[in-house]
């Protein structure tokens, strides 16, 4: 097991909390964040549900103080109040740290400000302020700026698996040594661009999304940010830190099929998931629970099905699996560091969190969500997630004992 | 450590940068501050109805590394790891305009789809028939640095697989009409720009695609050693020094060793100075800037890499390079350092040695 590295904190903001207590009381109520989008203008607001944050941007500004003329998108909010939780659950000091690094996850930025004063900013300079926070990489470092973050800095956005990538990246930086301790995750807000970009291309839902269900209609967009802080034995033995679980696997594949849709076999997913195995020296078998990436779109779920069962040769050795899409939508970015998050939640209490609004398992296959929620032990969790541009993400947690 | 070396390169640039020994007649610019491309044959790369549906960032993308793959002589990398500041601009205008201007009606996917990010690597990944591992940076200034990292944390893991790195930003038409609003470009009135001799508020603005080959393996074709890469998102009042200094020293060198640095200087009065702290470090080397000749963007220092594999591996020096007067370093040319820095933010340094 010498790939192991430590998670020593974490911290989470979604639609169904706002810390880490609150999610993990909506899991275990079965309390979903899914509604009608309120702080966006838009015409698709009676078309679609969401997972949003039920905090306007002015209410996310005064949690965090920032001045009334700020420059910071949604994004840069909802990131910095998840990574100053994760910090604090890890009980580390970033300000007087210089070893600690950054990887952060976003596909959108600060596109929500974008799209609001895209031709307005030429005659109205009040709001030109906000020009600079478009690229991505401006939205982490307002998050590094507010915590005090001096350091390895860098960015990831390979659409719905950044995040995968960037607790990756983490692992494979202590691991190699580079560094000691790495706040790692993804932000991601709604914004109108994204909305109807899903839009365009038919696959958002026009009721709650049902994943691995036959008569799945399509994904809820949704909100949100996690991190987790990955830390060194060398690291967190020094400081007499106990580590919270540990990420023993991570691999990335392609599965160069189609810019946006996956191959129907799922080869891409296929290989993600034998890598990770691979560097986790395991085998499907010691799996006690997948977090599958399941967006509910006919596309996804049929694809990542066939890989899960090409995994495991037979669908009748799949272990229990679910995805928590239905509880938070499918927040992009932030997904898979979200779901890492939950996974640790579900070792940690010994939970398998259900696959909420199941009813009839897909014709394709005999695959069956944990619809309720289950109490059992569980020491391994194997977490997808997949992207557009054939991006395959699989990571592999394990319980700290 | 592993050995890495840079083994294929592919650039395309505001110079003839896809033919051989194009600085030796510069294309030069004096009345422009935004500097776009010199279009390669995008046909011979590209299906034609494909080179259509494209913005220029993933054509020139796929231009620059079908170079890197073929210079290099190989198949298919074991890795593809790519780097933009700004993503691919052009689509995201188009869906934002349809968005914005026809009220969320009538919109269509395919510049959605096109504006995502990691369009570009997908892309490539999708041409190759490449199912291996598939990154994208986006952290502005040190987009490209952190997906050369990658590839040498890559080539350094895996056996003797090659991994294929690239920096990518292309410019828009109403993203640079807000980057001169808030003068991050140099305004139009300040024509002939001269970026050592005149510094004023902003940058040249510029585009354009660099990529290329790493391996472990040193072939006839290798251009140089990549040795090392190291960022950080800020530097502490006085800090830049110690940077650079600690840099050297986990290489095994002090300043001296240095016979060439690429100074990512774009005449900008706010932040040039950075360059100015170092220049009397490096009192030996030959100093060089670049970005008159390329423009300023977010990936910019993966032409410095280009720039720097180049003059390793001939030995040799374009004029058009010198930052103050011509003075070629006596001797072999063994260690060059790149230092970039972008606003302030995300400082950079690269080592690259001569093999």
């Amino acid at each position: 097991m010498s790939n192991r590295v430590a998670i020593t904190g974490m911290g989470i903001i979604s639609s169904i909390g706002m810390d880490l207590e609150e999610n993990l009381n909506s899991l275990k109520n079965s309390r979903h964040g899914i509604s009608k989008i309120e702080h966006i203008d838009t015409k698709l607001k009676d078309k679609i549900l969401v997972g949003e944050i039920k905090k306007t941007n002015q209410e996310l500004e005064s949690i965090l103080k920032l001045p009334q003329k700020n420059s910071w998108s949604r994004t840069s909010m909802i990131g910095t109040i998840a990574a100053l939780e994760a910090i604090n659950n890890a009980g580390i000091d970033v300000k007087s740290d210089s070893d600690i690094g950054f990887i952060n996850a976003t596909t959108v930025g600060g596109m929500d400000m974008t799209e609001r004063y895209f031709y307005d900013f030429i005659d109205n300079p009040e709001n030109r302020r906000y020009i600079q926070s478009h690229d991505a990489g401006n939205n982490t470092h307002n998050i590094c700026d507010y915590i005090g973050l001096n350091g390895f800095v860098t960015t990831i956005s390979t659409a719905c698996s950044s995040a995968a990538n960037a607790i990756m990246l983490g692992a494979r930086m202590i691991s190699s040594g580079r560094l000691d301790k790495v706040i790692v995750g993804g932000t991601d807000a709604l914004s109108k661009f994204t909305m109807n970009g899903f839009n365009t291309l038919m696959i958002l839902s026009d009721t709650y999304n049902t994943p691995f269900d036959e008569n799945r209609k399509g994904l809820n967009l949704g909100e949100g940010a996690a991190y987790l802080v990955l830390e060194s034995e060398k690291s967190y033995k020094k400081r007499n830190k106990q580590p919270i679980a540990f990420v023993s696997g991570y691999a990335n594949a392609n599965d160069a099929f189609h810019q946006t849709a996956s191959s129907e076999d799922g080869e891409g997913a296929f290989l993600a998931m034998k890598k990770a195995f691979e560097v986790a020296e395991l085998t499907p078998k010691d799996i006690d629970y997948i977090n599958v990436h399941g967006t509910a779109t006919p596309n996804n779920d049929l694809s990542e099905g066939r890989a899960i069962i090409n995994i495991y040769k037979d669908s009748e050795k799949v272990p229990e699996f679910s995805s928590t899409k239905p509880f938070t939508g499918h927040t992009l970015a932030a997904a898979a560091s979200i779901e890492a998050v939950f996974s640790i939640f579900a070792l940690r209490e010994g939970l398998i969190f259900p696959n909420l609004n199941f009813k009839d398992k897909m014709k394709e296959f005999d695959l069956t969500p944990v619809a309720e929620l289950g109490h059992k032990e569980v020491n391994t969790i194997l977490s997808n997630s997949f992207g557009f541009g054939g991006n395959c993400s699989s990571l592999i947690f394990t319980k700290s004992h | 450590m592993e050995n890495c070396y840079i083994n294929g390169i592919g650039c395309i640039s505001a110079q003839k940068s896809f033919e051989k020994d194009y600085l030796i007649e510069p294309i030069v610019y004096s009345e422009e501050n935004i500097l776009k491309v010199v279009k390669p044959n995008y046909k011979d790369y590209i299906s034609p109805a494909a080179v259509r549906r494209m913005s220029s960032g993933v054509k020139n993308g796929i231009v620059a590394s079908t170079m890197a793959i073929n210079d290099a002589g190989i198949e298919s990398p074991g890795a593809i790891i790519t780097g933009t500041g700004m993503g691919c601009m052009q689509d995201s205008e188009k869906f934002l305009n349809n968005l914005i201007n026809h009220d969320e009606e009538y919109l269509t996917p395919t510049s959605f789809i096109q504006s995502t990010h990691n369009t570009v690597g997908g892309q490539v990944a999708l041409g190759l028939k490449c199912k291996a591992y598939n990154f994208t940076y986006v952290n502005t200034g040190v987009s490209f640095e952190s997906a050369l990292l990658d590839g040498l944390m890559q080539v350094e893991n895996q056996d003797g697989q090659n991994v294929l790195v690239g920096g990518i930003d292309e410019l828009a038409d109403h993203t640079s009409k807000l980057y001169k609003l808030i003068k991050h470009t140099k305004s139009d009135d300040e024509a002939p720009y001269d970026i050592i001799n005149k510094r004023t508020k902003g940058s040249i603005s510029g585009e354009g695609a660099a990529f290329f080959v790493l391996d472990k393996e040193k072939t006839a074709n290798s251009y140089c050693k990549l040795a090392d890469v190291k960022f950080v998102n800020n530097l502490e009042n006085s800090g830049l020094e110690t940077f650079v200094n600690d840099f050297l020293a986990s290489n095994d060198l002090i300043a001296s060793d240095i016979d060439v640095i690429l100074f990512g200087n774009n005449g900008d009065i706010e932040f040039d100075s950075y360059y100015d702290q170092l220049e009397p470090l490096f009192g030996e080397a030959a100093i060089l800037y670049y970005k008159h000749l390329f423009g300023e963007f977010m990936t910019s220092s993966s032409i410095a890499v280009s720039l720097g594999s180049d003059i390793l591996r001939s030995q040799s020096i374009p004029g058009a390079l010198f930052k103050n007067e011509v003075s070629h370093p006596k001797g072999e040319i063994k260690n060059l350092l790149i230092y970039n820095q972008y606003r302030g933010k995300d400082h950079s340094l690269i080592l690259l040695k001569n093999v």
